[in-house]
């Protein structure tokens, strides 16, 4: 497979191939880009102002959960100066829809199918670069249209979608029904429309990339687990999507042309008739959840992918069950697909369909499961390396546990009755998403960083801000579980006007205050990123000593093209630490010659 | 530091029994509440057949995961590990009994969500309902049917935000919404049932067993939206009243009539 697109291979004969044809002014090179490390990267830096601002807007929901209804610290007086900085009660649905808004679709899935995907997956499989870079360029620039809406959104009339991040109709799509559902939820529906395209573009350029680009050898089951797993989540978000899409201009006309794909007949809300009615309010929740069930997958599988790579390399074995782990990831893409009325237990839809929703949702565990055994094998007879990105890694492990596990309460129909809409699916989704995703991207972060810069992070204050994270991150989220079983119910602005609840207040302070922590403790990655740009220890192409084709690149930070005259040869799978022929650490890279008759024919 | 590392991962299980230990002796709104109803009872039996399985599965992954890290984090110079791209057999095992595990709890689900859900096994479906709840923001409005038995006639009995039922009697609710999705949840009752503009005969059952032993608290018990309704979602408080006997809610019935009729007729008198 060494055919790239002729435009790509345009002008990386001669030797100096890397530093030909690409443009050599600051905004063709680093705004405008339409190379794939340096959109990676700029999604990556985006990320860091989306993770806070997302993380701000969490920090307003604890606040209110502890000191409801006092003066919110610092930025109360400017926000609101005639209640004297009391948060109204019509901000606080504002605030935990774009906290969720903003961390799924500006945080979470740009961090790791845009960062990381971008960076990545040519230099893992041998390419030049994406198959589309000029659609690659537009898929980062889409983002920023997104943020702009959501932005924007919190400065018109009612303030920003308080709808929730589902935007169940018909709450969003009448607007006398929430001061939010103004002119704020338009801007929502603009927002991750922009965000959709975005998405789009991205996941076409991966699946061709990964099917058309791979380099001479790079066979599909050589594959290192992130671009398998990005290659996966490609493939669901561009079926998944399109759902998603239409649903969202369903309700932008449902809000401004006046038809009814949500609104029942003779909905009247606050004594005004709310058209004309005819749709059905499931009929969103069926197709917003078709796409977000697989969502939630689009947000963990890359994780899962980059927690592999890195569980190898500093394990320094190879994958416990390669083909395995890569049909247990096909396997929950495929059954994402079935799945997603497990979101609507509750919500009046037959529940027949229930039964059929929650054995389906069982068995979407099984792969989970044979996915976190694997990585246990890896485990097992291995030689362990505590850096910064093993550390994160393995925190995956040990988080990703309690919400697959915490996630069989709510697939149980019946036990979901009880639970559903409390804090124990909060509990089960940060888990998955903070647990899992974000100490993945943590890891990821801390691994790559040298390929992307040259020097690496400080190993010291890595481990400082894990440490920090994952104590803090389990003191606010692991009380979660225990409110839930409460029936603690989520987006509820004062929860402690009733009795069954208004005891876990004591519960919530220190959750409160154990998130204000986990907050600050991330300047020290900001800061640890930031200072390494320029402080950092250089290194050499393969600081980690790490199998895989990307640290292969004749430069420590690849150039425009990536690789030299040719794009290289590869023999071998990603993770044959420790086989025949190895050096003394297991390190056998991909591009080593063979070294047996055997594998020469492999 | 290898040491500290694995003793910090160690900390997980030892702080998830730490927490359940607190909620456990805790009570109040951070362990299951106080169940009153035959239906909670069964949803209470499959949550404890799943905290077991999950407890035992989690523990087990832990407990593997730590030894792993001690028996191979421990070297100060790390060479290669074993070379070995896994175990077929091992792998067949592992997934073979999860999945069984997964499908048994899936079909042990199945009859107390039928209970719970259907509505072919709905109590007295040849009587009215007992009540009729309409979620609007930001209150619960019950309409019971009066001596006609039949709703939307001139006997009815309505209410706001109490819903008054007898111990013992199975009770059948109608639910609908005024406006936007509300959820009906009685954290007493393990029930919940979202209310669907559109959807106007929704229902909910149950019958309410256990009363309590604590006279201070008259045997009221809360109820909440649990579905997003607005700003003032957070406001719809609502209670549940059990009286023991049919009579006891016989006669608070007819007194609440009466005081609605006395009601209606002073807002006829001209002033």
């Amino acid at each position: 497979m060494t055919t790239a697109s002729p435009a790509l291979d345009h002008g990386h004969a001669s030797p100096h191939a890397d530093d030909h044809g690409h443009p050599r002014t600051f905004i063709g090179k680093y705004i405008f880009s339409r190379d794939h490390k340096v959109i990676g990267i700029q999604f990556l830096i985006t990320v860091f102002f989306t993770l806070a601002l997302g993380g701000l807007l969490a920090l307003g929901v604890r606040w209110q959960l502890a000191y409801p209804w006092k003066p919110f610290p610092i930025l109360g007086e400017l926000l609101w100066p005639e209640s004297g900085g009391v948060m109204p009660a019509e901000f606080y649905p504002m605030l935990t829809t774009m906290h969720a808004s903003v961390m799924i679709f500006l945080v979470v899935i740009p961090a790791l199918t845009g960062a990381f995907g971008n960076f990545v997956i040519p230099l893992q499989i041998g390419a030049r670069d994406m198959a589309f870079p000029t659609m690659n360029m537009l898929s980062y620039w889409f983002m920023w249209p997104a943020l702009a809406f959501f932005g924007m959104s919190f400065f018109v009339e009612g303030g920003a979608a308080a709808s929730g991040w589902t935007s169940y109709a018909p709450l969003s799509t009448v607007s006398q029904a929430a001061p939010g559902s103004m002119a704020g939820q338009t801007y929502w529906l603009y927002g991750l429309l922009c965000v959709g395209i975005s998405s789009l573009l991205g996941s076409i350029n991966y699946i061709t990339t990964i099917v058309k680009l791979r380099t001479k050898g790079m066979k599909f089951f050589r594959m290192p687990m992130t671009t398998w797993s990005l290659f996966i989540t490609a493939i669901l978000q561009a079926f998944a999507l399109p759902v998603l899409t239409a649903a969202l201009i369903f309700q932008v006309l449902d809000r401004e042309m006046g038809t009814a794909f949500f609104l029942p007949t003779d909905l009247s809300i606050n004594n005004e008739s709310a058209g004309i009615g005819g749709g059905h309010p499931l009929l969103w929740q069926h197709m917003f959840w078709f796409y977000s069930h697989p969502a939630v997958y689009i947000m963990i599988l890359p994780a899962m992918g980059v927690v592999s790579d890195i569980l190898c390399t500093f394990a320094r074995k190879p994958l416990f069950g390669y083909k395995p782990m890569v049909l247990a990831i096909c396997g929950i893409a495929g059954l994402g697909f079935i799945v997603w009325g497990h979101h609507m237990f509750q919500s009046g839809m037959n529940p027949a369909l229930g039964m059929t929703f929650m054995t389906s949702t069982m068995l979407i565990a099984l792969p989970s499961a044979v996915k976190t055994f694997n990585w246990l094998g890896t485990l097992w007879g291995s030689k362990i390396q505590w850096t910064t990105p093993m550390l994160n890694a393995l925190s995956f492990v040990s988080m990703f546990v309690i919400g697959g596990l915490s996630g069989l309460f709510m697939a149980a129909t019946t036990v979901d009755i009880f639970i559903h809409d409390t804090y124990f699916i909060v509990a089960h989704i940060h888990y998955v998403l903070f647990g899992g995703s974000l100490f993945g991207f943590f890891g990821g972060l801390y691994y790559w960083f040298p390929k992307m810069f040259g020097r690496q992070m400080s190993e010291f204050w890595g481990k400082v801000h894990f440490l920090g994270s994952f104590i803090f991150f389990n003191l606010v989220f692991f009380p979660m579980h225990i409110l839930g079983m409460g029936g603690f119910p989520r987006r509820y602005a004062d929860p402690y006007w009733f009795d069954t609840w208004k005891e876990t207040l004591g519960m919530n302070r220190m959750m409160t205050v154990c998130a204000i922590f986990l907050g600050l403790w991330q300047i020290i990655l900001v800061l640890n990123f930031v200072l390494s740009l320029f402080m950092g220890r250089k290194t050499d192409g393969n600081p980690w000593r790490s199998n895989s084709l990307e640290w292969m690149t004749p430069k420590v930070t690849p150039g425009h093209g990536n690789w030299g005259e040719k794009t290289p040869e590869v023999f071998r799978g990603p993770f044959e630490y420790g086989a025949p022929g190895c050096e003394d650490d297991g390190y056998l890279p991909q591009t080593a010659p063979p070294v047996s008759a055997s594998e020469s024919h492999g | 530091m290898n040491k500290f590392w694995i003793a910090l991962f160690a900390t997980v299980p030892i702080m998830a029994i730490a927490f359940f230990l607190i909620g456990m002796s805790k009570g109040n709104g951070l362990w299951l509440p106080v169940n009153i109803t035959s239906i909670g009872e069964e949803i209470d039996h499959l949550f404890w057949v799943i905290l077991a399985l999950t407890g035992v599965t989690f523990f087990g992954v832990e407990a593997v995961f730590i030894w792993f890290l001690i028996k191979y984090g421990g070297d100060k110079n790390p060479g290669k590990g074993i070379y070995s791209h896994g175990n077929p057999k091992l792998e067949t095992i592992w997934t073979i009994i999860p999945a069984g595990i997964l499908v048994f709890l899936a079909l042990y689900q199945y009859d107390t969500w039928k209970d719970a859900k259907f509505k072919v096994n709905a109590p007295s479906q040849d009587q009215p309902v007992h009540a009729r709840v309409t979620g609007g923001q930001f209150e619960w409005r019950l309409t019971y049917p009066g001596a006609d038995g039949q709703l939307d006639t001139a006997d009815d009995l309505e209410q706001v935000n109490v819903l008054h039922v007898v111990k013992n009697e199975p009770t059948r609710l109608q639910l609908r919404s005024r406006d936007v999705l509300h959820s009906f949840f009685i954290p007493a009752a393990r029930l919940k049932q979202d209310l669907v503009p559109g959807m106007p005969n929704q229902q909910m059952w149950f019958t309410v067993i256990h009363t309590d032993d604590d006279p201070s608290q008259a045997d009221v018990h809360e109820i909440a939206c649990a579905e997003l309704c607005g700003w003032g979602h957070y406001k719809m408080r609502g209670f549940l009243k059990v009286h023991e006997t049919r009579e006891q809610f016989e006669a608070w019935f007819q007194d609440a009539l009466a005081k609605q009729n006395a009601t209606t007729e002073d807002l006829g008198l001209p002033e």
